[in-house]
């Protein structure tokens, strides 16, 4: 019976033509395989570069969602409605399991969440500064899901189109329930928007203080940003900052229209030549603050995450001392 | 015929739900490892989920939950206590759960109006019951140091124990058998997890179905207040 020739790939090919175990070689076939929009996996060769990149950008993800737990968990307890509450513990505990899911995908580089969690808790690895930003009001958290969901799906959704393969993966499964939550968080600032005088208020004025950190969310300008033509050849990064935060201020004008709410941007106006909206100067020094860790809430974010982490250190430990213990049953360990 | 709806019953089950999951919403952002984080969530929404059933046969679930003072809720004591540590909080979990599953096991089994929740919660809850019970074992047989935190939390939580047993209006239950079971169930976890029993009292003149009188220990009057702030302060707003 005769087989199908298996498909041969870019990268096949490449190694085809040079000596495999020759480092040469490997670049040539990990850069075809790129070109080819093939997925890299974790057992492939790659760029010491690459997978340094990759460490630190998955990281910092998973890292914000679990700070980003806390701006929104400060509303838990005081939701107005228990169809709110529900939804707010329902997002919050999804924030979590995105968590898990990041930091699963960093360990098939060879990192450990150990080790991603202390390079958090000592400062060495960052998490996206909109989190250093204070829930001063019920609408706050309708202002994260609209406009910093929103931002994040605008950012995440290329990611899933990203050339290493767990992390491409790991946010098909995120931006779906991102999704969700951004339509969530749209819905109650919708309720505010046409609810009492009091809420409207409440609505737009948190509109006004998360619109600017919101666009900040998409880093740096493209002529400033460091890392992004070789997260562009690479194809981990797939648009510049300046492209999706534009494509995100098209998405956002028509639906602060739709919610009654205006945009704290006196510059905002659609552009008929370009055929986007253009929008005022965002304040890079406040950025660059913040991202130092002179924001309104670094200092009390890391504060949290590091006590829940230490005072959780006699559970982890007791949880590990149990598994290594022999079973009455089996005289095995349980782990 | 009709069936009426027994309030005392649905408020007494629906004020357990609502006030444990708020308590257990306290923890997000503050457990020991991510997965306990997703856990406790897990748990909360499912008894939050429990609650706006009940409170919905009784009326509106809002004005119910945000608008009743202290006295008027009918919640355990045991499920108002404040989280203290981990340990705290599954030695409340694992009393409490273990309870909830046997009294929805009965309901569930029974004609009664409040059959077709407890066939769904009693699913959820097995799930509480599990966790609960793993995290026993885990802390009572892991280190001297979570040894020791285990069996202090539940020596303390011991006294509101009783209270689960005192009759409810309109739940026909055995309670004196659903009270021996569950002291064999709980006894047992407690031994495997090479924990001592408690044996201080159980009930006293004031804890007694104090609860179920709407008579609470003093952190309940501010989990009301944290909770129902924001709704007060906007009346007839919808959100």
């Amino acid at each position: 019976m005769a087989t199908a020739a298996p498909q041969q790939t870019a990268r096949d090919q490449a190694y085809a033509q040079g000596d495999a175990g020759d480092t040469a070689a490997y670049e040539r076939a990990f850069d075809a395989a790129v070109a080819a929009d093939e997925r890299i996996e974790p057992r492939d060769w790659m760029p010491d570069a690459y997978r340094a990149t990759l460490v630190r950008q998955i990281a910092q993800h998973a890292h914000s969602e679990i700070i980003g737990m806390q701006p929104e968990a400060n509303w838990i307890t005081r939701a107005p409605s228990l169809r709110r509450k529900a939804i707010l513990m329902a997002k919050v505990q999804d924030e979590a399991g995105h968590g898990l899911y990041l930091y699963g995908a960093a360990e098939t580089l060879g990192t450990g969440r150990d080790e991603l969690l202390d390079k958090l808790h000592s400062g060495r690895q960052k998490y996206s500064s909109i989190f250093n930003y204070p829930t001063l009001t019920w609408a706050d958290v309708g202002a994260i899901g609209w406009l910093v969901d929103g931002a994040a799906i605008t950012n995440q959704v290329p990611l899933c189109r990203c050339s290493y393969g767990p992390y491409a993966r790991a946010m098909v499964r995120i931006c779906k329930e991102e999704s969700f939550h951004q339509r969530q968080g749209y819905e109650l600032l919708l309720a505010l928007g046409r609810g009492t005088p009091e809420q409207h208020a409440m609505a737009q004025d948190a509109v006004d203080r998360w619109w600017w950190p919101s666009l900040m969310m998409f880093g740096p300008p493209d002529d400033a940003s460091q890392h992004s033509a070789q997260s562009m050849a690479w194809k981990i990064k797939r648009h510049s900052n300046d492209e999706l935060r534009q494509r995100f201020v098209d998405i956002c004008v028509p639906q602060a229209e739709t919610l009654g709410l205006t945009l704290p941007d006196p510059d905002l106006r659609w552009n008929e030549e370009r055929g986007h909206y253009d929008f005022g100067p965002i304040d890079w020094t406040e950025f660059r603050e913040v991202l130092k860790g002179n924001g309104p809430c670094n200092e009390q974010r890391i504060t949290q995450r590091r006590r829940a982490h230490e005072e959780g250190a006699w559970v982890r430990e007791a949880a590990a001392a149990y598994a290594a213990k022999p079973t009455a049953e089996t005289g095995a360990t349980r782990a | 015929m009709t069936t009426t709806v027994p309030t005392t019953a649905a408020l007494a089950l629906g004020d357990d739900a609502l006030v444990l999951s708020h308590r257990l919403g306290e923890w997000a952002g503050h457990a020991p490892v991510l997965e306990e984080e997703v856990a406790l969530a897990n748990i909360a929404l499912d008894l939050l989920g429990q609650a706006r059933v009940l409170l919905s046969l009784v009326g509106d679930e809002d004005e119910l939950a945000y608008l009743r003072e202290e006295r008027a809720f009918r919640n355990l004591q045991l499920v108002e206590q404040p989280n203290g540590d981990f340990a705290h909080t599954i030695a409340r979990q694992l009393y409490f759960s273990a309870y909830q599953h046997l009294l929805y096991g009965q309901l569930a089994a029974e004609d009664g109006p409040f059959a077709p929740l407890a066939a769904k919660a009693v699913k959820e809850v097995a799930y509480h019951r599990d966790h609960a019970e793993q995290w026993t074992l885990r802390l009572g047989d892991g280190t001297d140091a979570s040894h020791e935190r285990m069996q202090r939390a539940a020596g303390a939580l011991w006294r509101f124990t009783g209270e689960m047993f005192q009759p409810v209006d309109g739940l026909d239950v055995d309670w004196a058998a659903l009270d021996e079971a569950w002291s064999e169930r709980v006894g047992d976890v407690l031994r495997r997890a090479t924990l001592t029993v408690p044996e201080g009292p159980r009930t006293g003149a004031w804890t007694a179905g104090a609860g179920r009188q709407g008579l609470h220990t003093e952190p309940f009057g501010r989990i009301l207040a944290e909770m129902q702030h924001l709704h007060r302060s906007h009346p007839g707003a919808s959100w």
